[in-house]
């Protein structure tokens, strides 16, 4: 337990610096609210009116005045307002992040479900044909990007089936559940794609290792059936790996999936944060980048539990 | 043969889905415009708006007081009629007096003179203030009537004033303050939510004096990516949409149902050079790469065709035929002759572009490095992400640029700011020129049509002539629709207005 205490003790520091970063980088790249807002037409402001704008998005002041300004803001649990929404920073977040997270978990449980199977099948028929087809379709899933996927499953829904999911808006899944998993089953599809095709390539070489150890010679000479050996001997000790890529790529998918969000016009995380830099709503940005990075480290914490309970031998925390 | 093959699986579909058709068909009247594009609006109030999106949706909420229609003439909205003093320094409006906002209240001459002050007062930070500074003073003898007196005389301010950045609020809400958030109009529809980046829902309104619509309401869906918007048209969950990508737009006409309106646009594709970094500052340099182009290349290769030559004039009332304006045929030769005639032996520049800002800035860029290459000019290209490349190009920081530039119906507010000598992007332009600014100064005060023609004629060839710029393109604005939708006029500035007239079946 001191262990997770410890951990989430660094938490506040590892965000500062987050924040601080990601707080000046944004304010390094040229243009600002006004151009984001106007274009060219910036130009023909005149300097009075300039400043009243410059006042109105709380950019007329010293970049370490704004920054003190923010971070009182968020001890006192306001992240700003988002100058795109007119509403508090934390808000949209919030508004946003279910959908992220539906299908985060959505494209996880394809990832796995298919991934896994295939992974364990590929390692116990090592070399054989039925190995060879498995790892040339890892690789080809590994190195399809998703936007290519994306566009793909739309084209053929539309121009074969006369059907394309619902855009635009997202349909939470306590309102409707069904259409809810409708409208995010063919993003989770394409999202899951290559995360399978990296969950089968790693299953498959983390149960080659297993398979090759002693205890599973063990396992076999007394007797047991080859599924037996496969599901309750190796795999479980196979899992270690999957769990922590699964972790990372949890981690980022819960950042949103800008391309995926993108083609299939879903209001997520990813194109929150993409919509605010492009419209340089600094806000918006800071307080996105630092929900996204708390998502990350909380989710690694749990990748870390996880260990414990799949391998005993493991004791975290413990010199 | 297989039992299940492929034709009777689909066949089975299309039966299915026929018989949903049919089902989700019957309850609604359909009265109800699905439409989609890939940005979204910005804001809501009307007198700082300048992205695309926002002004067509405003154009749908909010009236000015004259508007133009597909023609490009000065049609009523908000005035039914309006004169001018002879000397083009009073400009008089006659209010229609059935024109009322979506509360119910009428339009006065107080909301008017109530509207343009707040535009011209600077805490507003409206950019279009720079198109009205000649308004002195504002008198309303009575409420249908309003005066502007003008402090020089200024015929192109009646066009100027046709854009929704002129738009009419209610006097009470510039007071209370809440212009911006609550989106009171007297335009044809009421805007009842807005989720910005997602969608926006708008409704008749029963109160719009320019007569009963055909449908009950446009919900506008923001789909990011114009490929996706084609495949929603298709499959029939949109019914009408904006796009900007004209290698989408091409596709359209070849899918069974769909419809494309292309209408040619102000809008202008145009190289800017720096005429103040050397050695841009050579006259002879600048004709040479005039001359090096060949505009018609640059459209057939990087717009997929789909564009005109055009010259600095976009607008047809005014737009000389290109042929007349100086190398607008290619003509590598002089080209060559007119670089060794300068001095100047080939050089290296850099053209900045922005990232998809127009779809074809990138493929313009390149064509344009391969041309000018063939006089000995060596063009690195840098790709910009749309606000680094704004923030360049209002410092006029740049070699080159790759732009697309916004047209107006008449030249004076399209050219003012950039060629004459206090014009506000003449440090973009870098071209004070005497005779250009005179050009325009006659061309603003100028009442006779005719003679105004003649005035930006010349002033559209001294420009070609001394090239500051090399004008290329002028291309579409481009809306699809399903066949179910009909009576949508699509106009050169790019207005949505038309779908007042549209019903779908």
């Amino acid at each position: 337990m001191s262990y997770v205490v410890q951990r989430l003790l660094t938490f506040p520091l590892i965000l500062l610096g987050v924040s601080i970063l990601v707080f000046v980088a944004i304010r390094l790249v040229p243009g600002d609210a006004i151009t984001a807002m106007l274009g060219t037409e910036a130009g023909l402001l005149t300097p009075v009116q300039r400043e009243a704008l410059a006042a109105y998005f709380g950019i007329d002041q010293p970049i370490w005045a704004q920054y003190l300004r923010w971070l009182t803001g968020l001890f006192q649990g306001d992240l700003g307002i988002s100058s795109i929404y007119g509403k508090p920073v934390l808000t949209v977040i919030l508004e946003r992040f279910p959908l992220t997270l539906q299908l985060s978990l959505m494209s996880m449980v394809i990832a796995l479900s298919v991934g896994v199977p295939l992974g364990v099948l590929a390692a116990s028929r090592n070399e054989r044909p039925s190995d060879l087809v498995v790892r040339v379709l890892a690789m080809l899933g590994q190195s399809t990007p998703n936007f290519v996927v994306g566009i793909l499953i739309i084209y053929v829904l539309s121009v074969f089936f006369g059907f394309v999911p619902a855009m635009g808006t997202f349909t939470p899944l306590f309102a409707d559940p069904l259409a809810s998993i409708a409208q995010l089953i063919f993003p989770a599809i394409t999202l899951g794609f290559a995360f399978a095709a990296s969950v089968t390539r790693i299953s498959r070489s983390a149960m080659l290792d297993v398979l090759s150890d002693d205890y599973v010679r063990t396992a076999r000479s007394k007797g047991a059936t080859p599924m037996s050996v496969i599901w309750h001997h190796a795999l479980p000790n196979a899992l270690i790996p999957v769990v922590t890529l699964s972790g990372v790529e949890f981690g980022y998918l819960l950042g949103g999936a800008v391309i995926v969000e993108q083609i299939f016009a879903l209001p997520g995380l990813g194109r929150l944060v993409l919509d605010a830099i492009t419209q340089r709503d600094y806000a918006l940005v800071q307080g996105t980048v630092l929900f996204i990075a708390f998502n990350f480290l909380v989710v690694n914490l749990l990748v870390d539990l996880a260990y414990v309970a799949l391998d005993p031998r493991i004791r975290i925390g413990r010199r | 043969m297989n039992q299940f093959s492929p034709k009777t699986l689909l066949a089975g579909l299309a039966v299915a889905t026929a018989l949903t058709s049919v089902s989700a068909a019957l309850p609604a009247q359909a009265a109800e415009l699905r439409m989609a594009w890939s940005q979204d609006a910005t804001g809501l109030d009307p007198h700082k708006q300048t992205a695309f999106s926002s002004l067509r949706l405003l154009e749908l909420i909010y009236e000015p007081l004259v508007r133009l229609d597909a023609d490009l003439n000065v049609v009523p909205a908000i005035a039914s009629s309006w004169e001018f003093a002879e000397d083009a320094r009073t400009l008089t409006f006659t209010i229609d007096t059935n024109a009322k906002f979506s509360d119910g209240a009428s339009v006065t001459s107080a909301d008017v003179k109530a509207s343009f002050e707040r535009l011209l007062d600077e805490a507003t930070s409206a950019a279009a203030r720079s198109n009205f500074l000649s308004i002195e003073s504002i008198d309303t003898p009575d409420d249908a009537t309003i005066v502007f007196n003008l402090s020089t005389p200024d015929v192109p301010i009646l066009v100027a004033m046709a854009t929704i950045n002129a738009a009419v609020m209610p006097a009470a809400e510039i007071e209370a303050g809440t212009v911006g958030t609550e989106a009171i109009g007297s335009g044809p529809f009421v805007l009842e939510s807005w989720e910005p980046n997602a969608r926006e829902v708008l409704s008749a309104n029963e109160n719009w004096a320019g007569g009963e619509l055909a449908i009950d309401g446009i919900t506008i869906s923001v789909l990011p990516d114009e490929m996706a918007i084609l495949a929603s048209l298709r499959a029939g969950q949109t019914d009408f949409a904006l796009l900007n990508d004209p290698l989408v737009a091409t596709l359209v006409p070849m899918e069974a149902g769909l419809e494309l309106n292309r209408v040619g646009v102000l809008n202008y594709n145009v190289l800017q050079l720096n005429p103040s970094r050397p050695p841009m500052d050579n006259l002879l340099v600048r004709q040479a790469m005039s001359c090096a182009i060949d505009r018609q290349e640059i459209i057939d290769a990087a717009l997929a065709g789909e564009g005109k030559v055009t010259g600095p004039l976009t607008m047809p009332a005014f737009a000389q035929d290109p042929a007349n304006l100086f190398c607008y045929e290619q003509d590598l030769e002089r080209a060559r002759e007119l670089m060794a005639e300068s001095g100047v032996d080939g050089f290296s520049a850099t053209v900045i572009a922005a990232t998809g800002e127009p779809p074809v800035a990138a493929s313009e860029a390149q064509v344009l490095q391969a041309q000018l290459a063939e006089i000995g000019i060596d063009l690195e290209i840098e790709m910009m992400e749309l606000n680094v490349y704004v923030d360049a190009w209002l410092a006029g920081d740049f070699d080159m640029a790759v732009a697309q530039n916004g047209g107006r119906p008449d030249p004076y507010p399209m050219y003012n700011r950039y060629f004459t000598n206090e014009g506000n992007l003449a440090h973009v332009s870098n071209f004070p020129d005497d005779e250009l600014d005179s050009l325009m100064k006659q061309g603003q005060a100028e009442t006779d049509p005719a003679k105004r023609v003649e005035i930006f004629q010349a002033f559209e060839s001294r420009l070609a002539e001394q090239s500051p710029w090399l004008w290329l393109s002028t291309g579409y604005s481009y809306t699809a629709q399903r066949e179910s939708v009909s009576g949508f006029t699509p106009s050169p500035t790019g207005t949505l207005f038309g779908l007042v007239n549209v019903s779908v079946e």
